[in-house]
């Protein structure tokens, strides 16, 4: 892990120090120090308002209209996996994955990748032929088809069925485990967070209030008593009253 | 095992108070060559007022003395020339106003000085007639080829402008972050995001344009011209020729029908990806 290409200073591949965004009067990023290792996969928990889609968005650089200021460091290689799969419809499955490479060997990449989530065959569909979780997975392929040295992924599942998350929940880990990007998913859901990964933040009023490294052996589960230890102080630290 | 599942639904309209079925919302099925019904009616009704002599041949000449002059003028070549030099004049004028109006949306689409410089004077056009602009073109470029033609790009360019323009501004901003996100280069942006999310606003325009193109050429045709369609009919009004003027009017009606249908088409093809009310 430590050993990962493309890393910037040592093992860190992002980091951001007193990072502040701000829409009007209203500061939605206060100061923010971060730091992610490199192939560290990182889930940022927080309430709605809380800014942690502002800061994915000012780590993938989506931020141009907002006012701020601090220091942001990220590779070069970064890819973006929206909350909708934001596939081009005029364009069909394999065009979308490859959309942002380019040379001779795209339409090959583009098909391995379309392979490994699973969705071979399909490379000439229309996206509205696809079912919602095939779109976030073509998502996904587009997402690790440039192999970045980043994934930022904003509520990737958060409109998707409980059944298809747990199946993205596998897919996703599995893609992690093999092409090591340092991920950042911002997500509301704690269970996702504590299952997938190595360390858990939660942000509030703009500062990171919790880091927590989740030291649980694969494959994580609910019966886990540790998961569940987990998951019960996580939603204590975002206000949520659990019972026992 | 079948019957019991083919008998259920029977039972359970039995049991619950006759529901009233789904009104469904969008048009529905299309009919079978429905596009050429409201054509034929009107043929029919003209057919009919012919026979039954409700209309005079002096003013209307009738369906079958148009198809026999039709035969005529074709036997003895004068439709087809006409129609040639017609055919060039619209085809030119087309061509060359479709390009401008593409052009010009996409400067002005994409930039705010592009914006600024194009978008005044073309609203400015498209509130003067192309006919009130004749007079002038006439003193610029007197009545050869070069008025005509140019009178037709006039009048084609403001449509595909004003709709590829708008089809351009209208594409989901979630698109465009997703291309800063892909680190697109703009040439890539322009040809897989611009270009196919403008194309169903392109498409609408050029069925304003070709049918726009036909009739700036009925204008021309009309004012100091020695050949096409039109001279042929202004020639068939100074002799009383109603059943020439009808030709020439069919004639232009077909040709606006045909190339319509012609966009209409690819239109379908083109734009296969969308799923709409007409589906």
């Amino acid at each position: 892990m430590a050993t990962h290409p493309g890393g910037l200073t040592g093992t860190r591949t992002v980091r951001t120090r007193d990072l502040r965004r701000g829409f009007g009067d209203r500061l939605v990023l206060d100061g923010l120090d971060l730091e992610i290792g490199a192939g560290e996969f990182v889930a940022l928990l927080g309430r709605s308002g809380s800014g942690k889609s502002t800061l994915l968005r000012a780590l993938a650089g989506l931020d141009r209209d907002v006012a701020g200021s601090g220091a942001i460091d990220v590779p070069e290689k970064s890819s973006v996996v929206f909350q909708d799969a934001r596939l081009l419809p005029w364009q069909h499955v394999l065009d979308n994955v490859v959309l942002g490479l380019s040379g001779p060997d795209a339409p090959q990449r583009g098909r391995a990748a379309l392979a490994e989530v699973g969705l071979s065959g399909r490379e000439q569909a229309w996206p509205h032929q696809l079912s919602g979780g095939e779109q976030q997975r073509v998502a996904l392929a587009r997402a690790l088809v440039s192999e970045p040295d980043l994934l930022l992924a904003d509520e990737p599942f958060g409109a998707l069925d409980a059944l298809t998350r747990l199946r993205m929940h596998d897919l996703l880990r599995e893609l992690c485990r093999r092409h090591r990007p340092a991920v950042l998913l911002v997500t509301h859901d704690v269970d996702e967070a504590v299952t997938l990964a190595d360390r858990v933040l939660v942000i509030d009023q703009g500062r990171i209030t919790v880091d927590t490294t989740i030291d649980l052996p694969e494959p994580r589960s609910h019966r886990q008593p540790r998961f569940q230890a987990y998951r019960e102080s996580l939603l204590r630290s975002l206000g949520v009253e659990t019972e026992g | 095992m079948t019957a019991s599942v083919l008998a259920r639904p029977r039972t359970s309209a039995a049991a619950v108070p006759a529901r009233r079925p789904r009104r469904r919302l969008g048009p529905g099925r299309p009919l079978p060559f429905g596009a050429v019904l409201g054509p034929l009616l009107l043929l029919s009704l003209w057919a009919i007022g012919s026979a039954a002599g409700w209309l005079d041949t002096r003013t209307l000449s009738a369906p079958w003395t148009v198809v026999t002059t039709a035969g005529e003028l074709i036997a003895d070549g004068r439709l087809q020339d006409n129609l040639a030099v017609s055919a060039q004049r619209a085809g030119l004028g087309l061509a060359v106003g479709t390009a401008i109006g593409t052009v010009l949306a996409l400067l002005s689409g994409l930039s705010r000085w592009g914006e600024a410089i194009l978008d005044g004077p073309v609203q400015i056009k498209r509130a003067i007639p192309g006919v009130a602009l004749i007079p002038l073109l006439v003193l610029w470029l007197g009545i050869g080829e070069q008025m005509k033609i140019i009178t037709i790009v006039l009048g084609v360019f403001v449509p595909v402008y004003i709709h590829t323009h708008n089809g351009l501004r209208s594409i989901d901003s979630r698109y465009v972050e997703l291309g800063e996100s892909l680190r697109l280069r703009p040439g890539v942006f322009l040809r897989r995001i611009v270009l196919p999310g403008a194309l169903p606003g392109f498409l609408l325009g050029m069925r304003f344009a070709v049918v726009g193109a036909w009739l700036s050429l009925v204008v021309v045709e009309q004012i100091n011209s020695t050949s096409g369609i039109g001279y042929m009919m202004e020639l068939a009004r100074q002799y009383g020729q109603t059943d020439v003027i009808i030709v020439g009017l069919v004639l232009y009606g077909l040709l606006g029908l045909l190339s319509d249908g012609a966009v209409r088409l690819a239109q379908r093809k083109a734009l296969s990806w969308r799923r709409t009310l007409a589906d």
